[in-house]
């Protein structure tokens, strides 16, 4: 129960962190896309928050070495726009994917991440990105990579006092694709979100799953499967009958969905399975197209 | 079981702020309103401003869009605490930033008082008595132009010349508004302001949008009446009026 | 500020104004409309030319300035909020109910339950077997238990949650067809109707026989304006309620008998509704809202969030169908079997008279020598449904349509072609035995809807393909099909209703007032009336008010696609009445014979034009006034075998569908519907197309992705997070190829209800087409992404 009541509107990191230290019941307000939509149907009950929208450290992003750091109250919309995009485009493609033009205007990803719902729109590529959550309070700070840090349908490893404050990306040369299922062409709730990064430089792959499983999951049998075929040195995906239904195949058992009123475990598998397949084929297409010297199939 | 005994009605729940906000031009001050109210409940049980309407207050239907800060958000969304400080325009702001500031509010309201004895009955108040009594002062320095981009409206497609009231209504409204009345994108109108302001906010940034465009940008602003074909006719039309083609 | 203070509570009385705006003609259709001479029964009349022409709403500057006054938007000095508390069983025992806590806290000035109710427990459209407050039991999860009014809509929250209820939860009866022979639910029993329709010979066979189940899932009318309304009492115990409605004095009068007031006490008043679909016909916060301010002696107000909507109003019938069908080799039907079984939930609403629809059309506008139906609406404790755009139509449309596919597949016929062969016409018999008469043009729209040139393939964009903005869709496993369908429905009140429409014109110089409590619900009878008036007295300064329900008689509902027709009706002659006095005054004047006379632009005028005298002269403070009751034919009620003339008229309508269909994902991207319908007469182009367009968009909502999902009584996505209803990149362009024009030689103008066919044929041309690209069977709407996806896997492998 909070002791205090009111709104802090901080302008700075350390001025939130001070309100948490001294009452670690305020909530936190970050876009409010979630918190207001609780607060309006009376499942939450504020009596104290203290309000991010004033800190302009956290509405930004920037490179940091090889690392994009991204502040948690950057918006969908921000993540949208060009250079950020062209830097990640798989996030981008995500956030495009994220409710309505007003939502993404308002929602943040931080707050995505403060949600911890597992159909998140930014979680599956945040995952597969190896992103970290940099998380603060007054007396600490540490990194926790996002499937430590979601523990499950909407609860997260956050303790009384600490927020996120921003994600932190490696940055490298890689190809990114995300796909959603939803029941509507737009402003819906996903079935099943997968997104699949290919780092060339590290020779690493990473393959994050939403809205299939009480948290967003890493599929990473898929990933070790795509690891062990793609043709690093000469950065080539196998265009080989059968190797993009095989990773769909793996990516769906790494999915443990339940019936809902939004889909069915069974469908939500096979959409799962279908989307693996069409992001392999996408990446090995786009891979194809871009590099010098190979001759263009298509 | 009744319980009205001795209460008062000014009784809040518990945890209360004061609110301070600028809407369409104006500063308003809120000594005490619940912490949870969002903007929305604000401008409309508050400040005497419901245009933006309250379709479902969960960000899935667009009915309230507002710009805060410039920015095209669901209002229902927004912690009215949160808002202090920041600039909105609403739909009632929408159509004043074309007015000439010159013939603003004094000749409005003097229709007000006219019409409201036309309909009055005695039992309403009209939104100036609400703030005069309100639970907020209000800055009385007038009216601002907040988006003094907008090119002025034009009027070539109203076809009937002897209304007097009719073209002078349609010349105080923003091009988007005269294009969802003339096209036929209004029926029963719940949706309308919402799209109102997404419209006028999608052509300030994209002039002359795609027709796949226009359908991403109101893709959150649902309506159950028209099908949006009209408000897709209205849309072009808009797109003609601001480019001065029409 | 604004000329309609949206902080009054005062309905939303049209502004007169003086100009008539009228749309530029930007619909296909309209600009070959020629302008009316109107009815031709009086030489008087059609001076302007306006009935036909797009004129522009007088509500809409208003609406889009924010400024119309919505009954949400209402509110009065000392203002409560009312809020209700709802059952979370579909089915339950109550054991106690204690509001104390609730009734000490800070700000809360009333908690009311049945036992505050001064008259009827019950209210109804038609039974009257649904409780204001549940008493000790309830039927369904969300019934109204108790109703708070709070200084804060915040407060009212935490007063609802304060109420303690002790519940003995008991398994609800939830499968409709469980229902015929499980124990009643209600004293009243568990079948609402049963209608046995015997036509021709019932032992005919056909040499084709094609059969086939049905289901229609449990659609929501999901207006944008949530219900709400503010009522206001007053020291002599009546009450004012400004109520968002469909049908002010049937409201009115249940409202007074659950108070225990005469019905004049009772004021209620149009507020601006935010759509309705039906939605909007039975009462819902009606009672309680009255209750309170009464009891508070305080104005009350009540919003409905989105949940309590979804929970709050009937929705549209879940059905279950079972269909043969027969023909001769030729494709000829020889007879049509069905039985039909409506989810009604736990209380009667207009079950009776949806499933009397249901069954009298269940075998579509086709020439049907021999029928046997059987039709049942029962109850459950499911949610309550009732009225819904199309009402009974649309289910049996779905089915039949379906059907007709599955014989000419079976005949290998084009499906056109055997709709063509069996189109009715105005001098067939429907299964009722009812001659169709009027008007009938059904091959005409069959032809003109399938006339449509197809649309361009899809281009690349991921937006533009199924899935959207998921962009998850591939594009070589996106398949186009095409597919169609016809409808048909009734106009008007059935089965022997008294129905009629009061209205009052009064002329006063040169402007015109219409009083007439006609629902405004967003289709455009304000425009129509505005129309109607300066088309027959010849003046363009017209107010339209809904006055209040002592200010003026019933004008029946909005709905059944009858405004148009019976309130149009009734402004048409209240109008003529004025017009034949003012013009016997005119003659008095001059001294001359008042059909040498017309009206024209304020004046009376001679037959050749020339102006005589103007109407200020004539009434300006002599007003004349003429009201009116305007009924339509009547009708007979069913016999034992569902035969009877029951039905006024009926109105016709085609659709064909275009859609792409992701076959792998099972996604569904509606491309086009193109469209003709039977309506008779133009009235207003512009208002028609939105119509028809809104209409459409409603049937592609149900084809594919609208339904109200009940798991063991409980409704699983009272949001619009989940009722998931068309947005703009699901939204087909929509092609209206002809608007079949034969007078209905009945109607007003010869104008049929446009209001409701569009929403009929649609939805089964979309599943039509997804069956045409996929290859799968697809018999029950709405068409899941699973129900194809894995159909097509399946399908694919064999």
């Amino acid at each position: 129960m909070a002791t205090m009541s009111g709104i802090a509107r901080p302008v700075s990191v350390e001025g939130v962190l001070d309100v948490l230290d001294e009452d670690p019941a305020t909530q936190v307000l970050a876009g409010g896309t979630d918190f207001m939509v609780e607060v309006n149907y009376g499942h939450r009950k504020p009596q104290s928050i203290v309000a991010l929208s004033r800190v302009a450290g956290m509405r930004t992003w920037q490179v940091v070495e090889d690392h994009l750091v991204i502040g948690a109250g950057v918006t969908y919309s921000q993540v949208m726009k060009e250079q950020l995009a062209d830097l990640l485009p798989g996030l981008a493609q995500a956030a495009r994917t994220v409710g309505s033009p007003q939502i993404r205007n308002a929602g943040t990803i931080g707050g995505n991440l403060g949600t911890a719902s597992p159909a998140g729109d930014s979680l599956p590529i945040l995952l597969a990105l190896d992103a970290l959550v940099n998380i603060r309070s007054k007396h600490s700070s540490r990194s926790l990579r996002v499937d430590e840090y979601v523990i499950g349908p909407k609860k997260h490893a956050l303790q009384p006092g600490e927020i996120i404050v921003s994600v932190r990306i490696p940055l490298s040369d890689t190809s990114q694709e995300f796909l959603k299922v939803g029941t509507r062409n737009a402003m819906v709730i996903s079935v099943a979100g997968l997104a699949l990064v290919v780092d060339w430089k590290s020779g690493r792959v990473g393959c994050g799953l939403g809205s299939v499983g009480p948290t967003p999951i890493r599929a990473s049998e898929a990933e070790a499967w795509l690891a062990g075929v793609i043709d690093w040195e000469n950065r080539r995906i196998p265009d080989r009958d059968g190797y993009g239904q095989e990773f769909g195949r793996l990516v769906a058992r790494a999915a443990s969905p339940i019936d809902d009123h939004r889909s069915s475990a069974a469908y939500r598998s096979y959409a799962l399975s279908v989307c693996g397949k069409r992001a392999y084929e996408r990446i090995r297409r786009q891979q194809r197209q871009v590099l010098p010297g190979i001759v263009n199939g298509e | 079981m009744d319980a009205s005994a001795n209460k008062v009605n000014t009784v809040l729940p518990e945890s209360t702020v004061r609110v301070d906000l600028r809407i369409n031009g104006r500063n308003y001050v809120l000594p005490d309103i619940w912490i949870g109210e969002n903007l929305l409940y604000v401008l409309r049980e508050r400040l005497g401003l419901p245009g933006s309407k309250n379709a479902c207050e969960q960000g899935e239907c667009g009915s309230c869009s507002v710009l805060v800060d410039g920015m095209l958000v669901c209002a229902c969304l927004v912690l009215a605490a949160d808002a202090s400080g920041c600039e909105i325009t609403t739909v009632e702001g929408l159509g004043r930033t074309l007015a000439d500031p010159a013939d603003s509010s004094g000749q409005e309201e003097g229709q007000t008082q006219g019409q409201g004895q036309t309909q009055g009955q005695g039992q309403g108040q009209t939104q100036e008595e609400r703030q005069g009594q309100g639970q907020g002062e209000q800055d009385l320095a007038g009216p601002t132009i907040i988006a003094s981009s907008m090119p002025m409206p034009q009027l070539q497609d109203i076809s009937v010349t002897d209304g007097m009231s009719f073209e002078g209504a349609l010349s105080r409204m923003h091009p988007v508004q005269q294009a969802f009345v003339n096209t036929g994108a209004i029926q029963c109108g719940f949706c309308t302001p919402g799209l109102v302001v997404a419209v006028a906010d999608l052509l300030s940034h994209n002039p002359h949008p795609s027709a796949l465009q226009v359908r991403e940008a109101i893709s959150g602003n649902l309506c159950r009446c028209t099908g949006y074909g009209r408000i897709f006719a209205a849309v072009r039309r808009a797109e003609e009026l601001l480019a001065g083609t029409a | 500020m604004s000329p309609m203070s949206s902080a009054s509570p005062v309905p939303p009385v049209l502004p007169m104004s003086p100009p008539m705006p009228v749309a530029p003609d930007t619909t296909r259709e309209g600009g070959r409309r020629e302008s009316s001479g109107s009815n031709g029964s009086n030489g008087m009349i059609g001076t302007s030319g306006l009935i036909g022409s797009s004129v522009i709403r007088p509500d809409a500057v208003d609406k889009a300035r924010g400024d119309f006054a919505f009954s949400s938007d209402l509110w009065a000095e000392g203002m409560l909020w009312g809020k209700v508390l709802r059952s979370p069983h579909p089915s339950a025992r109550i054991l106690s109910i204690d509001t104390a806590r609730a009734q000490q806290m800070p700000g809360v000035m009333a908690v009311l339950t049945w036992a505050d109710l001064p008259g009827d427990q019950v209210f109804g459209l038609d039974a009257k077997d649904q409780p204001v407050f549940a008493h000790d039991v309830v039927r369904y999860a969300g019934e109204p238990i108790a109703a708070v009014a709070a200084t804060h809509p915040e407060l009212a929250r935490q007063a609802v949650d304060a109420i303690v209820v002790d519940f003995e939860p008991a398994i609800p009866l939830v499968d409709p067809d469980e229902a015929l022979s499980a124990p009643a639910t209600h004293e009243a029993g568990n079948v609402f109707r049963h209608i046995t329709l015997r036509h021709g010979d019932i032992k005919a066979e056909g040499d084709v026989v094609v059969e086939g189940t049905y289901e229609v899932g449990m659609q929501d009318q999901a207006f944008m304006g949530p219900e709400s309304g503010l009522a206001i009492p007053s020291s002599d115990g009546s009450v004012d309620l400004y109520i968002s409605t469909q049908w002010l004095h049937v409201d009115r009068d249940q409202v007074a008998a659950c108070l225990g007031l005469p019905p004049e006490l009772v004021r209620l008043h149009l507020a601006g509704v935010g759509g309705a679909f039906g939605a909007r016909e039975d009462i819902t916060i009606q009672v309680q809202l009255c209750l309170l301010a009464l009891r508070t002696r305080r104005p009350v107000k009540m919003v409905f969030s989105r949940a309590e909507s979804f929970l709050g109003h009937v929705h549209r019938h879940p059905a279950r169908m079972w269909y043969r069908h027969h023909a001769r080799r030729d494709g000829t039907l020889v007879k049509v079997e069905a039985r039909i079984v409506l989810d009604g939930g736990a209380y009667m609403s207009s079950s009776a008279a949806v499933i009397a629809n249901a069954t009298c059309f269940a075998a579509g506008p086709y020439r049907v020598p021999s029928a046997a139906v059987d039709g049942f609406a029962v109850r459950t404790n499911n949610p309550p449904c009732g009225a819904m755009r199309g009402f009974g139509a649309v289910q049996v449309c779905f089915a039949y349509e379906s059907q007709m596919d599955r014989l000419a597949d079976a005949l290998q016929m084009d499906p056109i072609e055997l709709r063509l062969k069996n189109a009715i016409c105005s001098t067939d018999r429907l299964i009722t035995g009812q001659v169709v008469g009027g008007t009938a043009p059904v091959a005409e729209v069959i032809r003109a809807a399938a006339e449509a040139p197809l649309p361009e393939p899809a281009s690349g964009d991921l937006l533009e393909l199924p899935g959207g903005a998921g962009r998850c869709a591939e594009y070589d496993k996106v398949v186009r099909g095409t597919g169609f369908a016809v409808g048909f429905k009734n106009l008007l009140y059935s089965e022997g209703f008294d129905d009629f429409s009061t209205a009052r014109c009064r002329l006063d110089g040169d402007m015109a007032t219409i009083t007439c409590a006609a629902a405004e619900v967003g289709q455009g009878f304000v425009t129509l009336a505005r129309q109607v008036v300066t088309e027959t007295l010849g003046v363009t300064k017209v107010r339209i008010s809904s006055g209040d329900t002592n200010e003026i008689g019933s004008a029946g509902s909005t709905s059944a696609s009858r405004q148009s027709w019976m309130s149009g009706g009734a402004v048409l002659e209240a109008c003529k009445a004025v017009a034949d006095r003012v013009l016997s005054m005119a003659a008095d004047t001059l001294q001359v014979r008042p059909e040498t006379l017309r009206l024209s632009v304020g004046y009376v005028v001679s037959g050749d034009g020339i102006p005589l005298i103007s109407l200020n002269d004539l009434t300006r403070g002599k007003p004349v006034e003429e009201s009116v009751v305007f009924h339509h034919k009547p009708t007979d009620p069913l016999d034992s075998d569902g035969q009877g003339n029951a039905h006024v008229s009926f109105a016709f309508v085609a659709h064909k569908a275009v859609v792409d269909v992701d076959v792998e994902l099972g996604l569904v991207r509606v491309v086009q519907l193109s469209t003709a319908q039977d309506v008779g007469k133009v009235l207003n182009p512009l208002q028609l197309l939105g119509q028809i367009e809104g209409g459409t968009l409603q049937g592609v909502g149900l084809a594919v992705m609208e339904e109200l999902l009940v798991a063991d009584g409980i409704v699983q996505n009272p949001s619009f997070t989940d009722y998931l209803i068309p947005t703009t990149l699901d939204a087909p362009d929509i092609v209206v190829t002809r608007l079949v024009e034969e007078p209905d030689p009945l109607a007003p103008f010869g104008a049929k209800g446009a209001g409701e066919m569009p929403a009929i044929s649609s939805t089964p041309a979309v599943v039509s087409a997804i069956r045409n690209a996929t290859g799968l069977a697809l018999s029950r709407v709405p068409v899941r992404p699973q129900d194809i996806a894995f159909g097509y896997a399946k399908s694919d492998s064999a």
